[in-house]
C-alpha cells in the first residue's frame, strides 16, 4: 500500500541506460524513467519487448551500471556503496529470472544451487542443508529433489527452485523479471500464489516485471507502463484498469485475449498499427506517435511530460493537455 | 476390465505425494556423456585402442626379454618371426620393444603438450572472455600475430635454440599451441557469462573468482576434453615429423618418429621397418580422432535429455 | 458455419520415443477430426503431447528415436502413415502447411525471405519462375506485409518478430493448402502483435476457406479463434467440444482447473487464483488410470485403477472422466449424457 508520508524503499530517478551499438548508433534502452516503491507493496513494470523494463530491473540490482540517473535504496545511492554496504545490498535485494531453463547451472545439483548464497555468507554445512530443505518445502518441493539436476525438472519446478535460491539470503526486496512468462498457465497461478503468500508472511517488497496485463492486475498495488524506454503512464492498479489515460495503455488493455468466447468475439479492439520501432537513436518526441491513431503534429516534435490525470495517476501524453 | 463397484466411486481428492514425483533415473552430466559415448561404436573402439596402446607402452617393454638397445647381430633386418614379433631393425634391435618404448615417448609428449596447451589456452581465454576490456583487446592482438606466423617455423626455431630432447620438444610444441584453445574458450566464456545463472550468482554476491571456478569452468569442461582428444594426434604427428627431420628426439632414444626415420632408408628391401611404426602412428591418430568425435557428440548440450 | 466434411482424421494414434531409460509414450491413443473450413484448437500444457501430435501428422519427428505405436492418420481419405517419403513430401507444404512456434529460429538466417517462400515450389513442375515470384508477392500482401517488393529481398534479421511470423504464415499458405497447423504461433510475440496475427488468421480463414489446427496453452487465444476445441493431458484427449461448451459447460476437472487458474481481467484483487497443484505426469512411467488422477480434486479409487471411458454429452461435447459414470456421486461436473459409453 502506498504510504505517502514514509520514505520510499526504492527510488528510481531519471534512470537512463544507453548502449553503444556502433560509433553513431546509440540504443536508448531506458531513457529517463522515475518511480518509487514503498515497503511492502508490489509495483509492476509493464510493457512489450524493447520497452526497457528488464534493463530497468537489472540497473536496479547493479547487473548493469546506469548511464545517467540514480537508483536510491534505503536512502543510499547504489552506485556509491562501500564494500560492506555492497555485501549487505546483495543480501537485501534479490532477483528472480525469466527463463527457468537458463537460470540454473546445469552442472550443479539443486542443493548446491539453493545453498550457494548461504555458503557464501558463512554458514556451516549442516546449517546450509537444513535451511535448503526448509526453503524447498516453502516452495512446494521436497528432500528427494535435493540431489537432482535442473534438467530433470519441469519449467514450473525450476522456477520454484529459482525462487528458493532468491529467498535463501532473506531479502527484503525482490525484482521478479518476468518470472511466469515461460510457464504454463496453471503453473503460473501456482507461482503467483506462492509469491503473494511469501509477501504476506515475510513482508517482502516486489518489483514485478511482466507483459501479461491480466496477471499484473491481480498481483500489483501500482502499475508503471513503459514504451520504448520511456514511462508513459503510472497509477494504482484499480485506477489504471478502470480509467486508462494514455492511448498505448488503452490499446494494450484491449489487445489482451480474453478467456471467454462471448467477450472475446464481441471485444471492440483498439487497432494499433505497425510494428514496435527500434530503440536505436530514437527521435526526441513522443515515442508512440508513429503508431498512435490520435497523433497530432505536436506529438511528432515534442516530448510529452508526465502530468497528473487524477490523484496518484500520471500519464505522458499531449492530448491530456486540456 | 475389472468389475466396477460403488466403493470405487468415492471422491478422495488429490494425492500430494505423487503429484511432484520424478520417475526418471538421475544422471549427472558425465554419467550421461559416458553413456552416450559407449553407444557410439566408433568412439568406443577408438577408446579401447588407446587404452590398449597405453597399457602395452607401460607393460610390454617390462615383460620382454630384450632391452631396447640390445643388439642381436644375427638378426639384423629380420622380418617378423616367433622370436622377434615385429622383426628387428638395421642393428638387430627388437622392434616390438622399441615400438613400445617409442610409444611411451610419443604418447607422453602428445599428451603433455596437448594438456599444457589446453591449460594455458583455457586460462588466458577464460580471463579475456570474462573480463573483456583492455586485457582482452591486447591479448587478442597478440594471438592474431602469433596465428599469422606459421607454427612449424616457430617450433623449428625453438628446437634449434634449445637443442634436441623431450623437454625442449614439449616446450617448442607449447609456444604457439595454446592459441586455438584460447580463442575457443574465450568465445564460450563470453557466451556463458551472459547466461542467467551467472547473473544469479553475481546477484547473490558471489565473487568473480568463485563464479569462474564453480559456474563457468564446469560448463566448458566437456568441450575442453573434446578439444584435448583432438589436439593429441596433432601433437603426436608434429613430434613424429620433427624427429623424422632430425630435430626432435635424438637416437638412441626412440619415438615413433625416430623409428620411422630409421626405417625409411630400407623401404624397398625391408619394408616392415617403416610400415610398422607408420601403422602405429596412423592407428593412434585415427583412434584419437574417433574418440574426439564421439566426445563431441556426447557432451553436446543440444542432444542432452532429448532421448 | 463449417461443413461436416472431414479433412483430417486421427484414429487411436500412439506415438512413442526410445530414450535412455526406456520408452516414453508421448501420444497415447489420440483421436480427433478436423472439418473443412473450421478452426480446431488443441489446448494443453507442456508435456501433454500436443506438439508431438501435430508433428506426427506430417511425420516431422526424427524416426529413431520416435516411432508410431499404432493408429491411422487419414488426410482426405489417404493414410499418411502408409505414404512413401516422396508422397509425404508432396503433402508437406503443398497440402498441409505448418507454422512453427519460434519465428526467430524457424527461418533460415542466410536466405532472403522471398526465396524461403518460393522454396515451397522447389521441384514442382508446371510453374515458371515468374509465376512463383508472383505467387510469393501475392501471399505476402495477403498476410498483411506492407511494401512487399522491398520485404521480398530482405533477410530475416531485418524483420521484426511479428513480421517474421507473418512470413511463416505466408510460407505455410503459399501453395493454398487445405489445412494449416499452427504450433503456438503467438507465444513468443507481444500482446499487440499477437492480436494482429490472430485477426489475420481469422481473415485468412474467411478469404481462403483453409482449415486451421491451432495448438496453444493460452485459453484467451482459444476463446478468440476456435470453433471446436480438444483438451489434451498426459498424452490423451480428456475433453472435446465447441468453444462455448468448453468454457461455459465444462465437464472435465482438468479443463475446469485451467479455467480457474487464469487471472482474468475481472478477477478481483483479493480473490486467490486457483492453480492446479503438482506437475504433469512423467510419461516415462505413465499412470495406469486417468493421467490427471494425482492432481484431481475429484479423484476416486477407480480413477487410479482404470483409464476412464469416453462419455458423449452432446453432438460435439465429449469427456473422458469417471465422474460421468452413473455410479459416481452427484457433483458439479456431472452432466446428463445423451449417448453413453462409446470408447473410441
Amino acid at each position: 500500500m502506498a504510504n505517502e508520508t514514509k520514505q520510499p524503499l526504492v527510488q528510481v530517478k531519471e534512470l537512463c541506460k544507453y548502449f553503444h551499438v556502433s560509433r553513431t548508433a546509440e540504443l536508448k534502452a531506458v531513457d529517463g524513467v522515475s518511480f518509487d516503491i514503498y515497503k511492502g507493496e508490489t509495483v509492476s513494470l509493464v510493457g512489450e519487448s524493447g520497452c526497457g523494463k528488464s534493463t530497468t530491473g537489472r540497473c536496479m540490482i547493479r547487473l548493469y551500471e546506469p548511464t545517467k540517473g540514480q537508483v536510491i535504496y534505503d536512502g543510499k545511492d547504489i552506485t556509491k556503496l562501500s564494500k560492506e554496504e555492497q555485501k549487505a545490498f546483495c543480501k537485501k535485494v534479490q532477483m528472480i529470472f525469466q527463463n527457468p531453463y537458463a537460470s540454473l547451472n546445469p552442472r550443479m545439483t539443486v542443493k548446491e544451487i539453493v545453498g550457494e548464497g548461504l555458503k557464501q555468507h558463512g554458514m556451516s554445512r549442516e546449517e546450509v542443508d537444513k535451511k535448503v530443505e526448509a526453503l524447498l518445502e516453502t516452495v512446494g518441493l521436497n528432500k528427494d529433489h535435493m540431489s537432482r539436476f535442473p534438467h530433470e525438472f519441469s519449467g514450473g519446478q525450476r522456477q520454484r527452485i529459482g525462487i528458493a535460491r532468491a529467498l535463501s539470503v532473506d531479502p527484503e526486496f525482490i525484482i521478479c523479471d518476468e518470472p511466469i512468462s515461460a510457464l504454463d498457465v496453471s503453473i503460473q497461478a501456482q507461482v503467483i500464489n506462492m509469491l503473494k503468500h511469501l509477501q504476506e508472511t515475510m513482508g517482502l517488497t516486489y518489483l514485478f516485471i511482466a507483459h501479461d496485463l491480466s496477471v499484473v492486475k491481480y498481483i500489483s498495488d501500482r502499475v508503471v507502463v513503459m514504451y520504448l524506454g520511456t514511462l508513459v503512464e503510472t497509477a494504482e492498479t484499480e485506477e489504471l484498469y478502470a480509467n486508462p489515460a494514455h492511448p498505448y495503455t488503452k490499446a494494450l488493455l484491449s489487445a489482451i485475449p480474453e478467456a471467454d468466447p462471448k467477450k472475446a468475439k464481441a471485444n471492440e479492439r483498439i487497432p494499433i498499427k505497425g510494428e514496435i520501432p527500434s530503440p536505436i537513436n530514437p527521435k526526441n518526441c513522443c515515442r508512440f506517435a508513429e503508431r498512435c491513431q490520435y497523433a497530432t503534429d505536436r506529438c511528432f516534435s515534442e516530448m510529452p511530460k508526465l502530468r497528473e490525470v487524477a490523484p496518484g495517476h500520471m500519464a505522458a501524453c499531449h492530448l491530456l493537455d486540456k | 476390465m475389472a468389475e466396477l463397484n460403488k466403493d470405487m466411486f468415492v471422491i478422495k481428492g488429490k494425492n500430494t505425494m505423487k503429484m511432484e514425483s520424478i520417475s526418471r533415473p538421475s544422471l549427472s552430466f558425465w554419467q550421461d556423456a559416458w553413456r552416450r559415448l559407449r553407444k557410439n561404436r566408433a568412439a568406443f573402439v577408438g577408446l579401447c585402442i588407446i587404452v590398449l596402446y597405453a597399457l602395452l607402452a607401460v607393460f610390454a617393454p617390462m615383460f620382454s626379454k630384450y632391452g631396447f638397445s640390445d643388439m642381436d647381430t644375427a638378426a639384423m633386418h629380420a622380418g617378423p618371426s616367433a622370436a622377434h614379433w615385429l622383426g628387428c631393425d638395421a642393428t638387430g634391435r627388437d622392434q616390438w620393444v622399441r615400438i613400445w618404448m617409442g610409444a611411451r615417448t610419443s604418447l607422453a609428449i602428445g599428451l603433455f603438450s596437448a594438456f599444457i596447451n589446453m591449460c594455458v589456452g583455457a586460462v588466458i581465454g577464460g580471463l579475456c572472455g570474462y573480463y573483456g576490456g583492455k586485457l582482452d583487446m591486447i591479448m587478442m592482438r597478440v594471438v592474431d600475430i602469433l596465428y599469422g606466423i606459421p607454427s612449424l617455423i616457430i617450433t623449428i626455431l625453438v628446437m634449434l635454440v634449445l637443442g634436441k630432447g623431450v623437454a625442449p620438444l614439449i616446450i617448442a610444441l607449447c609456444v604457439v599451441g595454446w592459441i586455438g584453445t584460447c580463442r575457443f574458450v574465450r568465445g564460450e566464456v563470453y557466451r556463458l557469462k551472459e547466461q542467467d545463472f551467472v547473473m544469479a550468482a553475481k546477484v547473490l554476491g558471489i565473487p568473480d573468482f568463485i563464479i569462474i571456478i564453480r559456474h563457468i569452468i564446469p560448463n566448458i569442461l566437456g568441450m575442453l576434453v573434446t578439444n584435448l582428444c583432438m589436439a593429441i594426434p596433432g601433437a603426436i604427428f608434429q613430434e613424429a615429423f620433427l624427429s623424422y627431420i632430425g630435430l626432435g628426439i635424438a637416437p638412441p632414444n626412440c619415438s615413433w618418429g625416430v623409428l620411422a626415420k630409421e626405417g625409411i632408408q630400407y623401404l624397398r628391401i625391408h619394408p616392415h621397418e617403416i610400415i610398422i611404426p607408420a601403422f602405429f602412428i596412423c592407428t593412434t591418430m585415427l583412434a584419437l580422432n574417433l574418440l574426439g568425435d564421439g566426445m563431441r557428440d556426447a557432451v553436446d548440450p543440444k542432444l542432452r535429455g532429448t532421448e | 458455419m463449417a461443413e461436416k466434411e472431414n479433412i483430417l482424421e486421427l484414429k487411436n494414434v500412439v506415438y512413442s520415443f526410445h530414450t535412455y531409460g526406456g520408452e516414453v509414450k508421448a501420444v497415447r491413443d489420440v483421436s480427433f477430426e478436423v472439418r473443412k473450413g473450421e478452426i480446431l484448437g488443441i489446448v494443453g500444457e507442456s508435456g501433454c503431447g500436443k506438439s508431438v501430435t501435430a508433428q506426427c501428422i506430417l511425420r516431422l519427428n526424427p524416426e529413431p528415436p520416435g516411432f508410431f505405436g499404432g493408429g491411422e492418420i487419414l488426410f482426405k481419405g489417404r493414410d499418411i502413415l502408409k505414404m512413401s517419403n516422396k508422397e509425404i513430401r508432396k503433402v508437406r507444404g503443398g497440402e498441409i502447411g505448418f507454422v512453427f512456434q519460434d519465428p526467430m529460429t524457424s527461418l533460415n538466417p542466410t536466405m532472403r525471405v522471398g526465396a524461403q517462400i518460393e522454396e515451397v515450389f522447389l521441384g514442382r513442375t508446371g510453374v515458371t519462375k515468374k509465376e512463383v515470384k508472383n505467387r510469393a508477392l501475392e501471399i505476402m500482401k495477403l498476410v498483411g506485409i506492407s511494401d512487399v517488393e522491398k520485404r521480398y529481398r530482405q533477410y530475416p534479421h531485418e524483420l521484426s518478430g511479428g513480421m517474421k511470423q507473418r512470413i511463416m504464415i505466408a510460407i505455410a499458405l503459399v501453395s493454398r493448402p487445405s489445412l494449416i497447423i499452427c504450433d503456438e504461433p503467438t507465444t513468443s510475440l507481444d500482446v499487440t502483435i499477437e492480436a494482429q496475427i490472430l485477426d489475420l488468421l481469422l481473415e485468412l480463414r474467411e478469404k481462403l476457406g483453409t482449415s486451421i489446427i491451432m495448438i496453444t496453452h493460452d485459453l484467451g487465444v482459444i476463446a478468440r479463434l476456435c470453433d471446436r476445441v480438444i483438451v489434451m493431458y498426459g498424452g490423451k484427449v480428456v475433453e472435446r467440444g465447441t468453444a462455448d461448451e468448453l468454457f461455459y459447460d465444462t465437464a472435465h476437472p482438468y479443463t475446469k482447473g485451467l479455467m480457474n487458474s487464469i487471472a482474468k481481467l475481472d478477477t478481483a484483487k483479493g480473490e486467490k487464483l486457483q492453480p492446479i497443484e503438482g506437475t504433469p505426469p512423467d510419461l516415462f512411467s505413465p499412470p495406469v488410470g486417468c493421467p490427471f488422477a494425482a492432481r484431481c480434486d475429484y479423484c476416486m479409487d477407480v480413477c487410479n485403477e482404470m483409464p476412464p471411458e469416453v462419455y458423449q454429452l452432446t453432438d460435439e461435447h465429449a469427456t473422458c472422466c469417471w465422474l460421468q459414470h452413473e455410479m459416481a456421486p452427484d457433483n458439479d461436473m456431472k452432466k446428463k449424457p445423451e449417448k453413453k459409453g462409446e470408447v473410441r
